[in-house]
């Protein structure tokens, strides 16, 4: 019977661990349930079972047979170094093709299971939201990567056992693997997050283009380097792999931030139209951007601009340590011999006053003003957007690149022996305005690229997070730093070239 | 009624809003232990939007609620440990055999391996699928698989069950196994929320109806307290072997006689269990030979179409829009 109020009485529940290594130990073993049962069932599937068994056992012989074949074509020519690249070369990919398959199993692993309708069961369980992405994430990887596996060791077995008796390099084939292993990793990590947020198999399909167009140019990067590189121990060869190894276990890790942030049974269950509704979304970025201040533009300051500043902070503070050390980094490469000017060609002030004189005449008019604010915004502009698909790491990339350039300029100036009152007359007047528009531009972009990492507030959609990010960088660009470029240009245009003709003349 | 006093299900001003469409609207309900109670209304109504919330799949957006008395907001875990869920859509994993599916949830709920197998198979016969252990899921029929989703739902031995449409694709014999199953459970102190579109099975199964109508609930209260606020007083009928002659007269002062024939009348009554003894005398003592007096038994269809139609046209009295519209112009991506 339904009573008006008699006290609720807890049935026991198993008891939950305490210590971390019993957490660890308790979510890995639920972990391990859900990826037991994704694993066979992966495992009875021939639809998956197919492509796997043909990229296992006949492409690895395909590529050693392709490998003989190179290898004999090209010596009768003495270009033996090619082909002899180009058996790890075929490695790579011979690992590369099955973990592809990776993507397509990891896309599929939550929305197939809710257009299956098999999901609401499962999160109906005592599994926290970590255990069924951990699970999950483990069984998108394992097939895949067990085939990358044994393709790899039948391919190499074929090369150290066969005629060609290959002997590589211990070091490459390490890297190799572990190159591949990571590449498994981000590609499902990515994946998890698509498959996530996606309502249908077919959008989460379309959106796994955001993975597997920039996994295909990194493994173009990765054959260009072990085809250029002249031996492993090369700082500049072969040893690059181990810099795009680390670029990848990075990824990863802020794909299972992002993955572990927007888990949520509520997201996965919720959503059920994947609709583009672009008059919601203007409606709500609108809403955010005008905010409920006051009508009036200083109630909008007041009440939309500043507060999105004041929550810039920390990402300012990244993003100044960040150009303060690109400025440090340009200045300590301009110390290198091998980065260094020619004194001759800089020594020359009359020279230098002439190179000055085509940038006076260029300045001196709106157009420079234009021209300055035009450029000014483009690049902060394209940093935000690229912030938005880099979690915020390109705006930071994009700002601090010319802090470097600054730094190994100033460099220069100081060995060569120039005036460097000319250095700070031709970067300091607009930079005192320009500087901090950068950095607030670029804080607003990361802030916008890395609002995914987050987890959600409480009753909010992935959408209406990002587009209230997105309205306060619009807060922060329109309100505050395009009003200071249009200030620094001004000050670049018609301040600056008196103070640099100021110093050239005191010179 | 089996209630024991302790409350299982409780939940207080519960409120779920998607956007700005409010699916669940201030739900308050306390069911005890060892009670069934059944979750009507019509489609969208809020049915599944309020379960989700009591497994911890949903979180409110406002209110509250204590299921086996863990908060489902702060206690998700320990919430989905003591709950049984039959959701909508079985979804079975079709390429697994039925053990090896019970198996894997009995996994997800920490039974040993013994009683994993034990209550699977206990399970699977009392709902007649043990010729089916060979099986493969896709092969099963849909009333098999609904059998199936059941037996899952009910493998950790839960204390409280959330059953959406529990026999819907079943057979009448099947829809029966399933129905006292339930009931039995429900005598071993099981607490019981049924969602169904079937009214003469919730009348069957429920000790108490609520019925919800976007988002509210509109109406609460065992079938005889609904029938009565929403129908009016009981009706009896009284069927006598000699023709009735003056007789309407003789009771009209004890009961409001409504329509009579030859050999019957029918009445209001108040208080049946009072008047009714006093009727029966008064007859005896006139030398009537009664055949049957029964009541007209109302459905729980007729009360529920009742209930909604009242709802409804409260709602066009104070000319408010139904919901529903604003949340199709406001649905976000």
């Amino acid at each position: 019977m339904i009573t008006a109020a008699s006290p609720g009485t807890q049935t026991p529940s198993p008891a939950r661990p305490r210590s971390f290594w019993a957490t660890f130990q308790h979510t890995m073993g639920n972990a391990l349930i859900v990826t037991r049962r994704e694993v066979t069932d992966s495992f009875r599937d021939w639809r998956i079972m197919a492509p796997i068994l043909i990229l296992t056992l006949v492409f690895p012989a395909l590529s050693q047979f392709g490998a003989n074949l190179m290898l004999n074509f090209v010596t009768q020519y003495g270009a033996e170094l090619l082909g002899e690249r180009t058996i790890p070369f075929l490695l790579m990919i011979v690992g590369f093709f099955p973990i592809s398959l990776s993507l397509v199993i990891a896309l599929e692993t939550f929305v197939g299971e809710k257009e299956r309708r098999s999901l609401e069961p499962l999160l109906s369980t005592p599994l926290t939201n970590l255990e069924l992405y951990i699970g999950k994430t483990l069984a998108a990887m394992i097939p895949p990567l067990l085939s990358s596996y044994i393709g790899m060791a039948v391919y190499m077995g074929s090369l150290l056992f066969g005629e060609l008796a290959w002997r590589p390099q211990p070091m490459l084939i390490v890297q190799i693997i572990l190159l591949t292993t990571a590449q498994a990793l981000l590609m499902v990590t990515g994946a998890v997050v698509v498959s996530s947020q996606a309502t249908t198999t077919r959008a989460a399909n379309l959106l796994a283009s955001f993975i597997i167009v920039p996994m295909s140019l990194l493994i173009i990067l990765e054959s260009i380097v072990m085809f250029g590189a002249p031996d492993a121990e090369s700082p500049n060869g072969i040893f690059a792999l181990w810099v795009i190894l680390i670029g990848l276990l990075i990824g990863t890790a802020l794909f299972m931030r992002v993955g572990t942030r927007l888990f949520s049974r509520e997201e996965l269950l919720g959503r059920t139209l994947d609709m583009l509704n672009l008059r919601w979304m203007g409606r709500t970025f609108w809403l955010e951007f005008r905010g409920r201040a006051a009508p009036g533009l200083p109630g909008w300051y007041r009440q939309e601009v500043f507060p999105a500043v004041r929550q810039l902070g920390r990402p300012m503070v990244v993003v100044l340590l960040c150009m303060l050390a690109a400025f440090v980094g340009g200045w300590l490469a301009g110390q290198s011999p091998a980065w260094r000017l020619p004194a001759a060609s800089t020594n020359d002030e009359v020279q230098l006053t002439e190179n000055f004189r085509d940038w006076f005449e260029l300045g001196s008019s709106p157009t420079g003003v234009m021209l300055a604010i035009w450029q000014n915004s483009r690049v902060l502009l394209a940093a935000t957007l690229l912030a938005v698909i880099s979690f915020g790491v390109m705006a930071v990339v994009l700002a601090i690149l010319p802090f470097g350039i600054l730094g190994w300029v100033f460099s220069q100036f100081l060995l060569l022996g120039l005036n460097p009152m000319l250095f700070l007359a031709a970067v300091v007047p607009h930079s005192l305005v320009e500087i901090p528009a950068i950095l607030l531009a670029t804080a607003a972009g990361l802030q916008l690229g890395a609002v995914v990492t987050r987890r959600l507030p409480p009753g909010k959609t992935v959408s209406e997070v990002w587009l209230a990010a997105a309205a306060d960088a619009a807060k922060v660009g329109v309100g505050l730093v395009l009003p200071m470029l249009i200030v620094a240009a001004l000050i670049e245009v018609y301040l600056t070239p008196s103070a640099v003709q100021m110093v050239l003349g005191a010179g | 009624m089996a209630g024991d006093g302790r409350v299982m299900i409780e939940t207080q001003g519960l409120t779920k809003d998607f956007g700005d469409f409010r699916a669940v609207d201030d739900v308050t309900l306390n069911v005890e232990a060892g009670t069934v109670l059944a979750l009507l209304g019509p489609n969208g109504a809020g049915k599944t939007t309020t379960v989700r919330m009591m497994t911890s799949i949903l979180k409110p957006t406002a209110g509250s609620a204590r299921i086996a008395g863990y908060d489902v907001t702060t206690q998700p875990v320990e919430v989905r440990q003591n709950v049984g869920v039959l959701t909508e859509q079985h979804g079975l994993y079709e390429r697994m055999r039925p053990l090896e599916y019970l198996d894997f949830f009995a996994r997800l709920y920490h039974l040993d391996a013994q009683t994993r197998r034990k209550r699977a198979k206990a399970l699977m016969e009392r709902f007649g699928l043990a010729d089916a252990y060979g099986k493969r899921l896709g092969e099963f029929s849909k009333g098999m698989k609904q059998k199936l989703a059941l037996v899952r739902a009910m493998l950790h031995d839960p204390p409280v069950l959330l059953l959406d449409e529990p026999t819907s694709a079943m057979d009448p014999q099947s829809a029966k196994l399933v129905r006292d199953s339930i009931l039995e459970l429900r005598r071993d102190a099981h607490t019981f929320i049924v969602t169904t579109h079937n009214l003469n099975e919730a009348q069957l199964l429920a000790d108490r109806i609520a019925i919800i109508r976007q988002g509210r609930i509109i109406a609460e209260g065992t079938f005889e307290e609904l029938s009565r606020r929403f129908v009016g007083v009981p009706t009896m009928e009284l069927r006598v072997r000699v023709p009735l002659n003056g007789l309407v007269q003789e009771i009209s002062d004890m009961v409001e006689v409504i329509g009579y024939g030859d050999h019957w009348l029918r009445y209001r009554v108040e208080q049946p269990e009072i008047t009714n003894p006093h009727l029966l005398r008064r007859l005896t003592s006139l030398g009537v030979d009664v055949i049957t007096l029964s009541p007209l038994q109302e459905t729980l269809e007729a009360i529920y179409l009742r209930i909604v139609a009242e709802d409804e046209q409260v709602e066009h009295d104070n000319g408010s829009i139904p919901r529903y519209a604003d949340a199709i112009a406001s649905t976000s991506p």
